[in-house]
């Protein structure tokens, strides 16, 4: 009965403290506050929670249940509260309320290549992020020629790892994480590394993790592969648990309730946004050749994208940049303004910014578009919106008008083709 | 209510689970299961700071001596213009050796705290993302300097024998204030890098009370020009002696060069007061550790 469950979480949640933090992290001011109000001082000095500050709940009433064995995805946008439930899972904070019951050893891989130190080899750099993960010295041992292996950096192990590649270096880190043997494996996002040769090879070693028998809990933004590793899938929205079930359903609820397909969003309310603020996105349409308003394209047609933008603390210049995803969430494009040679300098108030995508090859699918701004001399973005404005691209159109295959790829191509033969060569047109 | 309880069950199937993830309430001191079991991680992350310094070979392993040597000769250098050094010149050991006989210890208690202080803050990248006994963290640098100790000690010795000082057998109660210093080092360590962590302003302040501590404690200034001084009250050389490192240098320079031993009852009073600092201090670092990952 109890002897299958992995992972029993019951009414989880967590509470973070926002707005003035800056109160009480003096100690100076906390000296002096104790010398006006002593034992309120030494109580809070011990609880450090007092109730006066705002908090947010960044997590709220979660529970499930995880099989021994099970694969699961947690899939979310950013900042519904997935990190912070891996986090809690993981030891790493604790909950404000409720309990998380974990049966079996847990190995959390929440980033890649913790604690490597660059002055150490590659050699050195195993033992010591093994270590770091939960291996022991012998452990370690054992799987160190299968961990060179699959890292493919057996020439360099002798070699400081700050001279490594950032191809080798992911390589080797996820090296060490991947020969984990744990009960629990708890993986946040670390297959968004690295090149597609080796997040191929780590999409493999993950189904053959799961095959093992070994529960794997999941996070990712790509849900193409939650939908394919998972059998289960948990979304999380605003940090409560909207859906559990299927992973192929629960991916596909998330998809058809994240964006709008209605040619046009108004962005002022939107939630789901993170950045400073000194520029907001107000809203967003888009409009086909003909100036309607439109989210449906067909292969080849140009595509009119505008939005609005509003300075609400003054800059004096910001980058635009319009993302493209696929829809299971693959990363297309990213569409900034200077690499078409626009120069967004000294930025009025209130601005309606205009894009024209010419001649869209895409196969026909539901792709969506996300908005995102900043300055670039800071890494910080003013505003930064993920994957809110959808539009389909449908069959026909002036291009072809055949049917086209939605598994045949993204990329809708035509190039050139000619013939040889023995006599002469003909192009076609 | 209650702490995260961890069973020792082996990996079949469990009814009771191997970990109850719950808010802690309350004051609970050390799990020592739990350390002893990431006890390899403590070695490695000690020696990930050993090696690393010791790697660029040379010179790192010449700066750990280079220090108080430098800080040697200058003070000799100066005491000498000056002409009196502030050292019971009766018993016939030159300044240089009794100064030199209470850096080696000092730096060892000065290196282990400042830099446990900052330990959490500098590996909060580690913190944030992996489990670990958090308490690892402020003893790893303590072994690294213990290391540095070591070498700087062997130099002592070379100097010993250069002006042909032998130690008395009382040199067997040298690991007693080793661990003194180690204890000391620890106890503070822990209140430090907790607030370190939590607060932002404690860091300007300690090294200003180590810099504070080097010239209250008898490393420049002998214990006997203090304690033979007329302008020293009573009450003063009792908040003088306070200062464990007092009790802990003048052992160290009673056990290597035959000065007079510490008073037994500066010792109980030094063991008691650190004592008191250490579990206090494991208390007030379990209590903060829950929040490091998320404020730091």
């Amino acid at each position: 009965m109890m002897g299958d469950i992995a992972i029993r979480v019951d009414q989880l949640g967590k509470r973070y403290r926002i707005g003035e933090q800056q109160r009480y992290q003096r100690f100076s001011e906390v000296l002096a506050s104790a010398a006006m109000a002593p034992f309120r001082q030494l109580r809070d000095l011990a609880n450090r929670d007092p109730l006066k500050h705002r908090h947010i709940w960044a997590l709220k009433d979660v529970s499930f249940d995880v099989k021994k064995g099970e694969v699961i995805g947690l899939i979310g946008r950013n900042g519904a509260g997935k990190s912070t439930l891996l986090k809690i899972l993981s030891q790493i904070t604790e909950p404000t309320e409720g309990s998380a019951k974990i049966y079996g050893r847990v190995g959390s891989l929440l980033e890649v290549g913790t604690g490597f130190h660059p002055e150490l080899t590659g050699r050195e750099n195993i033992f010591l992020n093994g270590a770091i993960l939960g291996m022991s010295r012998n452990e370690i041992k054992k799987k160190f020629d299968e961990i060179v292996d699959f890292a493919e950096t057996e020439t360099f192990l002798d070699t400081p790892v700050k001279r490594y590649s950032s191809g080798m270096y992911t390589r080797l880190a996820f090296a060490v994480a991947a020969n984990l043997e744990s009960d629990i494996l708890l993986i946040d996002e670390v297959l968004a590394v690295g090149d597609a040769a080796f997040q191929r090879k780590c999409m493999g070693k993950m189904g053959d993790v799961a095959k093992t028998g070994r529960t794997v809990f999941f996070v990712s933004h790509n849900t193409g592969a939650v939908a394919r590793l998972c059998q289960n899938a948990i979304l999380i929205a605003g940090g409560e648990m909207e859906e559990y079930g299927p992973a192929t359903e629960v991916v596909a609820k998330y998809h058809s309730e994240s964006t709008s397909v209605t040619a046009e969003i108004d962005l002022k309310n939107y939630k789901y946004r993170s950045g400073s603020g000194e520029l907001r996105f107000n809203w967003a349409r888009i409009r086909n050749e003909r100036g309607e308003l439109s989210s449906q394209f067909s292969v080849g047609d140009d595509l009119y994208l505008e939005f609005e933008i509003e300075v609400v603390r003054p800059i004096d210049r910001a980058r635009l940049a319009v993302t493209l995803r696929a829809s299971d969430g693959l990363a297309l494009c990213n569409m900034i303004d200077v690499d078409s040679g626009f120069e967004f300098d000294r930025p009025q108030r209130k601005e309606i910014i205009r894009i024209r995508i010419d001649d869209l090859r895409l196969y026909p699918d539901t792709y969506s578009l996300g908005f995102w701004s900043g300055n670039l001399s800071t890494t910080g973005a003013y505003d930064a919106i993920d994957a809110c404005l959808s539009f389909h691209i449908v069959d026909g159109g002036r291009l072809t008008q055949r049917r086209l295959p939605r598994n045949a790829g993204i990329l809708f191509l035509t190039p050139q083709w000619s013939r040889e033969s023995e006599r002469a060569s003909v192009w076609a047109a | 209510m209650s702490a995260n309880t961890v069973s020792t069950s082996s990996s079949a199937e469990y009814d009771v689970p191997l970990l109850d993830l719950r808010a802690r309430h309350g004051w609970e001191i050390l799990d020592v299961a739990d350390i002893w079991r990431y006890r390899e991680l403590l070695w490695i992350l000690a020696m990930r700071d050993v090696r690393v310094r010791y790697k660029q070979t040379i010179v790192g392993a010449a700066w750990v001596v280079l220090q108080p040597i430098t800080q040697m000769l200058i003070f000799t250098t100066l005491f000498t213009l000056l002409g009196r050094f502030p050292t019971d010149a009766k018993d016939g050991i030159p300044y240089a050796v009794s100064l030199y006989c209470a850096l080696v210890p000092w730096k060892l208690f000065a290196d282990s705290m400042s830099q446990s202080s900052e330990s959490i803050v500098m590996n909060q990248g580690l913190i944030t993302k992996v489990y670990f006994p958090r308490v690892i963290v402020p003893i790893a640098p303590i072994i690294a300097s213990f290391v540095d100790f070591c070498v700087a000690f062997v130099v002592l010795i070379v100097l010993m024998a250069c002006y042909q000082i032998v130690p008395t057998l009382a040199i067997l109660s040298l690991p007693f204030f080793v661990l003194m210093v180690l204890a000391s080092a620890f106890a503070v360590g822990l209140w430090t890098s907790a607030m370190n962590a939590i607060y932002r302003d404690t860091r300007y302040v300690f090294p200003f009370l180590i810099q504070l501590g080097f010239w209250v404690s008898p490393v420049v200034i002998e214990s006997s020009v203090v304690y033979n001084s007329s302008k020293i009250t009573p009450l003063l050389r009792i908040i003088y002696d306070l200062n464990p490192m007092v009790m802990v240098l003048n052992g160290f320079r009673w056990a290597m060069l035959g000065k007079p031993a510490p008073e037994m009852q500066a010792v109980i009073t030094s063991v008691v007061g650190v004592s008191i600092l250490l579990v206090g201090g494991l208390f007030y670092f379990r209590k903060m550790e829950t929040y490091f990952a998320d404020k730091v």
